[in-house]
């Protein structure tokens, strides 16, 4: 079985859809030097400076262009190095991107792809680090994608690039040089929550990195007898409501744990979901655990009192399986 | 088309017909008629062309100017009904321009506009029933009323938009001249902008993206002297706008918007620049829209004066009458297609009162494809 790094995966299988398929391109800035994280190493040589587009800095641009491009049937990757510099193009992504198949009755679709490395990324500060995943999954017509293993970065870029919508495509930084088994190259469908580890007693939904900081929580608190299940959503939109409603009917129990502020952070929408279809269930209450609401800080030791650590989780689970 | 099939606009296509054979066969005269004007430094002027064209054409282009300008005078009555609502941005004033740039272009020219976009769509040849329905927000629109005034679109007419957000359709021009570019054909973008829009960041970084890159894409700023209220001089910055492109090297030329055949002429040489991989070009058209920004706006920032000098001394329909009446073209061959046109809009102002209001269920589609 193969084993990969998390951006090698996502560059094999985007090879292999340019491969496939001619009007797949990249548009992005420093996609000439193989990407700022080495993402797209060797793509420039193989595809030629065209369908690996070297863009000014200029993301409204690029994402606007991605869209007339796109509604022309092309298949656009759009390339925006960092989800904080991707803020300068929210106008073409919600304005243009997300409405577009709708105000205009159905008759054009924008099959776009948007890569946003995002996350916390040692003492890159605030301006380098943010996880805005929530923001997005708040916006009729648009797909969030947050893939946490090298497998699922590639089954999912693969579903991302053919699917007729646009997708908001969320790696982590931290997660560049994770490797992992990639036992094939089969798209990952959009909407299918995986089970990280199975569990009885309490139920952990996450995605992106954090999916680890949850899963080496559960494996401590396998020690002290308390068996959790860890839930990676993969995708934010959809979501799999009902691999959560499964877990959460056997367990009783519910964190949400995610990288982002935790105010207003998707998990508010998954506790909120859960609280409501499965109130008699539950034994205890349902809990997020976020960043607090405060920008990313540069020292170190006050960027980690913003992460979400396995302690963290697994301390949080430990006071609710006691209650 | 859903919802469109069949419907009585052979009007609109006649005169399509008519002026893409013009295109294609210029008769030959001498006489002068453009009515460019060269704008300083490096930017290159639209040289009177000697290419004037058949009467025939002349007619298609007096009938697509009109077709506008009573389908905007009729938007504008049925919005003052309460048949309308949102913005509704009318064109009326403007209709040289587009008629004048669709008769510069081919088949598989692409156009992308903001949203004083209803003459765009019916210059592409968009049906005038499916645009006014989408103004009444029925069914038979051509967003099935989920778009209204500001958002249609027509793959078949290669119409992109119809965008609501100052300035956001420029990349998208840009991105549809990458897509010409890149699928090896020798098709432009037209790309529409007002203004008002010439200030907004994004048009620089799609300037130079379309230099960098040379991309055929053909940015015409429709500057009808005010974005919203607000005259150009108290927002626009240096001499001309049709400078804008001097730091990227874009040929810039000002055109008199008011003439349908000074437009094509510009638009022709524009179009040619493209075609031949030479990247974008910028066309500032001078223009004048007589109704207020939006159906609110009673356009106090001007003078009655300004408005009726313009109206009476340039406007571009009655200036195109006057070229056809010189031309020999028959006063009574002008009242038929007065009448034509009256009917055509009449039929679809029907048609947007009698189409049904979109089925609550459409409120759920159209949102993505695959989910």
């Amino acid at each position: 079985m193969a084993v990969m790094t998390y951006a090698d995966a996502a560059k094999t299988t985007l090879a292999e859809e340019m491969r496939r398929d001619p009007l797949v391109w990249c548009l992005g800035e420093d996609l000439g030097r193989g990407g700022v994280f080495g993402q797209y190493k060797g793509l420039p040589e193989e595809f030629g400076p065209q369908r690996i587009s070297d863009a000014p800095i200029s993301e409204a641009a690029i994402l606007g262009a991605a869209v007339g491009a796109a509604m022309t049937g092309t298949r656009p990757v759009v390339e925006m190095r960092f989800a904080d510099f991707a803020l300068c193009a929210v106008d073409e992504l919600v304005n243009q991107a997300a409405k577009a198949r709708y105000m205009f009755g159905g008759q054009t679709k924008v099959p776009l792809v948007v890569r946003e490395p995002m996350g916390m990324w040692r003492s890159s500060a605030a301006q380098h680090s943010q996880s805005l995943e929530s923001w997005y999954t708040h916006i009729p017509g648009l797909v969030v994608v947050c893939p946490a293993t090298p497998h699922d970065n590639r089954g999912l870029l693969k579903t991302a690039i053919r699917s007729d919508d646009p997708v908001v495509y969320m790696e982590h930084k931290n997660l560049w040089a994770l490797e992992g088994e990639v036992p094939d190259g089969d798209p990952i469908p959009f909407g299918v929550a995986r089970i990280a580890r199975a569990g009885t007693d309490v139920t952990i939904v996450s995605w992106s990195a954090t999916v680890h900081a949850a899963t080496e929580a559960a494996e401590s608190l396998a020690s002290e007898g308390i068996e959790a299940e860890v839930i990676d959503l993969r995708t934010l939109w959809p979501w799999d409501k009902r691999a959560v409603f499964a877990s959460v009917e056997k367990t009783g129990r519910l964190i949400v744990a995610h990288e982002s502020v935790q105010v207003g952070g998707f998990g508010a929408e998954v506790a909120a979901t859960v609280a409501d279809a499965l109130f008699g269930k539950l034994k205890a209450p349902v809990k997020r655990l976020g960043s607090p609401r405060v920008p990313i800080a540069y020292a170190p030791p006050l960027e980690d009192m913003l992460r979400v650590t396995p302690a963290k989780i697994a301390e949080m689970a430990r006071t609710l399986v006691q209650q | 088309m859903r919802n469109r099939t069949g419907r009585a606009t052979r009007q609109m296509t006649q005169g399509e017909t008519m002026a893409r054979a013009a295109t294609k066969s210029p008769s030959r005269a001498s006489s002068a008629t453009s009515a460019t004007k060269r704008s300083t430094r490096s930017t290159k002027t639209a040289k009177a062309t000697a290419d004037v064209p058949s009467n025939e054409a002349l007619v298609g282009y007096y009938k697509q100017m009109l077709v506008i300008r009573r389908f905007e005078e009729k938007a504008g009555q049925l919005y003052g009904m309460g048949l309308i609502g949102g913005f509704c941005h009318l064109y009326i004033g403007q209709e040289a321009v587009v008629v004048g740039m669709q008769a510069a272009i081919g088949e598989g020219d692409t156009v992308v506009t903001s949203y004083r976009d209803h003459g765009h769509m019916l210059a592409c040849g968009m049906e005038a029933r499916g645009v006014m329905a989408e103004l009444t927000g029925r069914i038979g629109g051509y967003s099935k009323g989920k778009g209204g005034s500001m958002h249609m679109f027509s793959r078949e007419k290669n119409f992109f938009g119809g965008h609501g957000i100052v300035g956001a359709q420029v990349p998208i021009g840009t991105g549809l001249g990458f897509r010409h570019k890149y699928q090896k054909t020798d098709r432009v973008s037209l790309t529409y902008l007002g203004d008002g829009a010439v200030n907004q960041g994004q048009v620089y970084e799609s300037f130079n993206m379309a230099a960098l890159w040379k991309l055929p894409v053909i940015f015409i700023i429709e500057n009808n002297k005010y974005g919203m209220g607000t005259s150009v001089q108290r927002a626009a910055a240096g001499p001309s706008l049709a400078e804008r492109g001097h730091a990227y090297g874009i040929p810039g030329e000002e055109v008199d918007g008011m003439s349908v055949l000074a437009v094509k002429a510009a638009g022709e040489k524009a179009v040619k620049h493209c075609r031949a991989g030479k990247g974008p070009f910028i066309l500032e058209m001078k223009t004048y829209r007589y109704r207020g920004h939006s159906m609110s706006d009673p356009a106090k920032y001007r003078t009655k004066e300004e408005l009726n000098k313009m109206r009476q001394e340039h406007d571009p329909i009655d200036n195109l009458r006057r070229v056809l009446m010189e031309q020999g073209v028959a006063e009574d061959a002008l009242k038929k297609v007065d009448r034509e046109i009256k009917d055509l809009i009449t039929d679809a102002a029907d048609f947007a009162q009698q189409s049904p209001e979109p089925d609550p269920s459409e409120l759920w589609t159209d949102i993505l494809v695959d989910a």
